[in-house]
């Protein structure tokens, strides 16, 4: 992995929070900076986040400053659930423009971008193929603004590539998402007790779940993965089979002809159905996925798997939803918890404090002991002191009899420990 | 393409020169997807082209079997030219209003071949905006006509391709023009098959066009909805004999390295293949003595 100083922008979005947990724990990455408009919404160690707004228009001086070598861009609008078409426009088109001129050029630090782009690219007809693979333009011109929107940003990246050819840029055409912390408008008509559906259609869906969008994410990071790749779940569902695994009714009450006008009923009722959804609910989409397997990726869930995941997430959340305690980002805390130099003064001193541990015996007399003495005083000791005891001879003499001895002891306790 | 290191290039031209610059640089060895396939998983029964086995067994057992053994009463020849394993297409004349020849060809596969196999059944693309009919059309296998459709069946996933290269010209002739076959199209299934170096195996039917016979054609459900013209026909699918006769295989795997990019081998191989089907329907037509028993 090359990657060791990365820009994520979109920190505060769910796979971008994840993302960020995610490189947190590899030790070569030196540095996370995240941007966004809105405060994180994931707890995070050592990333450090920027608030910016909608354009990124002055997201250049944080790349060059930093020295950001892998830019990892997942802002991208896909479901227009949250945003008017307006502000979708400003992030996916003005945005992606600004954050891709801030990584342009000789000069740039930038090797390698990830985007995160949407199967919204491809569209969704009459006339697609049952599995889009990558090499495919879509069947017809974009019909939604949002479709657009995710054409001409993607046209951009494309033109980024051309000009910066030194780059890895890997584009991630991910499909409909799910999951319990995602918010989109296919989750909203999927959580409903009946499911509206247009008469007489059964499309085919695909999903990919929320962690398999962060393990993709992560995945392009780690390796260099140069061109276009879908991210789609294995297996391809009817909406019939998914409703049915989620347990609830399917309620064909859209009419074929005049679906857009009924659509906007449901609308002022409450349900949001955009332009894309009703065309998902009527021709359905597929996509081919088998590039990035062979790319050394391994999906966690089949869209199967992603369904009864939503499904026990949707029964436990009547359950759940009091108790829970997310976490607020506030600016004071983290910036102290980050840059104070009582916190990095402790944390040095605990460092220390491990690194002597090792060290050390982990009682007095322990390196004058002979096998079979120790043996005989593993059994009264307690777990942590075992788990010590093993570090040290591990490191030390590393005398066969003793690790095996002190091994099964740790197993007995860990089996006590379960079974109380 | 341009020089790639040419640096003055029109925006269009720079996007296209991304395109297969990004396409150039994708690992090597992704040529072969085939084992990247996603797995089987048991407990469903419905693949992933939304074919429904559980809608398709009942079809089968009732309206299919019943069509099959007591009204059509389908004589076959030559299902020994089917192979047993790997991609194959099938090629058959297509005729009569909402035609029962690719289901009867289904099901003689079914019936007397020694490994009966699934076949997929490509469809008109514009089906798939009717409601009612794209749904049960693809919940009973069909398949809409797209060229990587059939690819992805016939090289991917190894599978049966029935296709009818009249289409919905075939459909449309009246009872006077019957047997009397159409254009085959501009040779794509050709390609298609030379693509996924799969044989073709031609197969004439006779009996659907007797049995669903097209007397008249409606033109105003046509002007209203633009997909197709209302057929006049019986009103019950009438006991006409249906037979089957499987030809031998063309293979399209020894005709060089890309056979396709060569328009003209492609379409004489079509009319090849369209000359074959029509000889063995006015040999199969001479033999008949009558169009109800047979």
């Amino acid at each position: 992995m090359d990657s060791r100083r990365i820009l994520i922008t979109g920190l505060s979005s769910h796979w971008g929070g994840r993302l960020a947990q995610a490189l947190e724990r590899e030790p070569r990455v030196e540095a996370i900076i995240g941007v966004d408009t809105a405060d994180p919404r994931h707890e995070l160690d050592r990333t450090e986040f920027v608030r910016v707004d909608t354009e990124h228009a002055r997201i250049r001086r944080i790349v060059n400053a930093a020295s950001i070598d892998t830019l990892v861009d997942t802002r991208l609008v896909a479901d227009p659930l949250a945003v008017s078409v307006s502000h979708a426009h400003e992030i996916n088109v003005l945005g992606t423009r600004n954050i891709l001129a801030a990584c342009d050029g000789e000069d740039s630090p930038v090797r390698k971008v990830v985007f995160k782009s949407s199967a919204h690219w491809y569209g969704c007809g009459p006339n697609d193929p049952a599995f889009f693979t990558e090499e495919m333009e879509r069947a017809a011109p974009p019909r939604s603004a949002l479709e657009r929107d995710v054409v001409l940003a993607e046209q951009d990246v494309l033109e980024f590539s051309a000009r910066n050819r030194d780059s890895t840029v890997t584009v991630l055409r991910v499909t409909n998402g799910i999951g319990g912390d995602l918010r989109s408008s296919h989750l909203a008509l999927l959580g409903l007790p009946v499911v509206p559906t247009i008469f007489g259609f059964d499309p085919r869906c695909q999903f990919i779940h929320e962690d398999d969008i962060v393990g993709v994410l992560e995945h392009s990071v780690r390796n260099d993965l140069p061109g276009v790749f879908n991210a789609a779940a294995d297996g391809v569902l009817t909406l019939s089979e998914v409703v049915s695994l989620l347990g609830k009714t399917m309620l064909p009450i859209l009419p074929p002809w005049g679906t857009g006008f009924a659509a906007s009923q449901l609308r002022r009722l409450g349900l949001p159905v955009p332009v894309e959804m009703i065309r998902q609910l009527r021709y359905g989409r597929g996509l081919d996925n088998r590039r990035l397997k062979a790319s050394g990726y391994t999906y966690r869930y089949t869209t199967r798997e992603a369904v009864l995941k939503l499904r026990a997430h949707q029964r436990l959340r009547p359950l759940l939803r009091s108790g829970a305690e997310s976490y607020r980002y506030e600016r004071e805390v983290e910036e102290f918890l980050r840059w104070s130099p009582s916190v990095q003064e402790a944390r040095t001193r605990e460092r220390e404090a491990i690194d002597d541990g090792s060290a050390r015996a982990p009682m007095t007399g322990y390196d004058e002991l002979t096998v079979d003495e120790l043996v005989g005083v593993i059994g009264s000791m307690e777990g942590d002191a075992l788990g010590r005891l093993r570090e040290y001879e591990a490191a030390h003499r590393a005398r066969p009899a003793v690790l095996e001895a002190l091994d099964h002891h740790l197993a007995r306790k860990g089996f006590e420990d379960a079974a109380s | 393409m341009a020089d790639a290191d040419e640096p003055d290039l029109e925006a269009g031209q720079t996007v296209e020169l991304a395109l297969s610059d990004l396409r150039a640089r994708l690992p090597a060895g992704a040529a072969d997807l085939r084992d990247a396939l996603p797995g089987f998983e048991p407990d469903r029964n419905v693949s992933d082209w939304g074919r429904s086995d559980r809608l398709e067994r009942l079809v089968d057992r009732t309206l299919y079997g019943f069509l099959y053994h007591y009204w059509f009463r389908v004589g076959v020849q030559g299902i020994e030219n089917v192979p047993g394993t790997g991609g194959a297409m099938l090629v058959a004349n297509h005729g009569g209003a909402l035609p029962p020849d690719g289901a009867m060809i289904a099901k003689a596969i079914a019936e007397e071949h020694s490994r009966p196999r699934a076949v997929h059944l490509t469809t008109e693309r514009s089906f798939s905006g009717v409601p009612g009919v794209g749904m049960l059309l693809t919940k009973l296998g069909g398949v809409s006509a797209h060229p990587a459709n059939v690819h992805r069946l016939l090289f991917d996933e190894r599978q049966l391709v029935l296709v009818f290269p009249e289409g919905r010209d075939g459909t449309a002739k009246g009872l006077s023009e019957r047997y009397r076959l159409r254009r085959f199209g501009t040779g794509g299934y050709v390609e298609a098959a030379m693509r996924a170096r799969v044989p073709i195996v031609p197969v004439a039917v006779i009996g659907a066009e007797e049995a669903v016979p097209v007397f008249a054609r409606l033109g105003l459900p046509r002007r209203l909805t633009r997909l197709a013209s209302l057929p006049v026909t019986a009103p019950v699918p009438l006991p006409a004999k249906f037979a089957i006769r499987f030809l031998e295989p063309v293979y399209t795997d020894d005709l060089g390295r890309a056979p396709w990019e060569d328009k003209g081998l492609v379409q004489a191989l079509s009319q090849d293949i369209r000359a074959l089907i029509g000889e063995n329907l006015l040999e199969m037509l001479s033999e008949r003595r009558s169009v109800w028993l047979g």
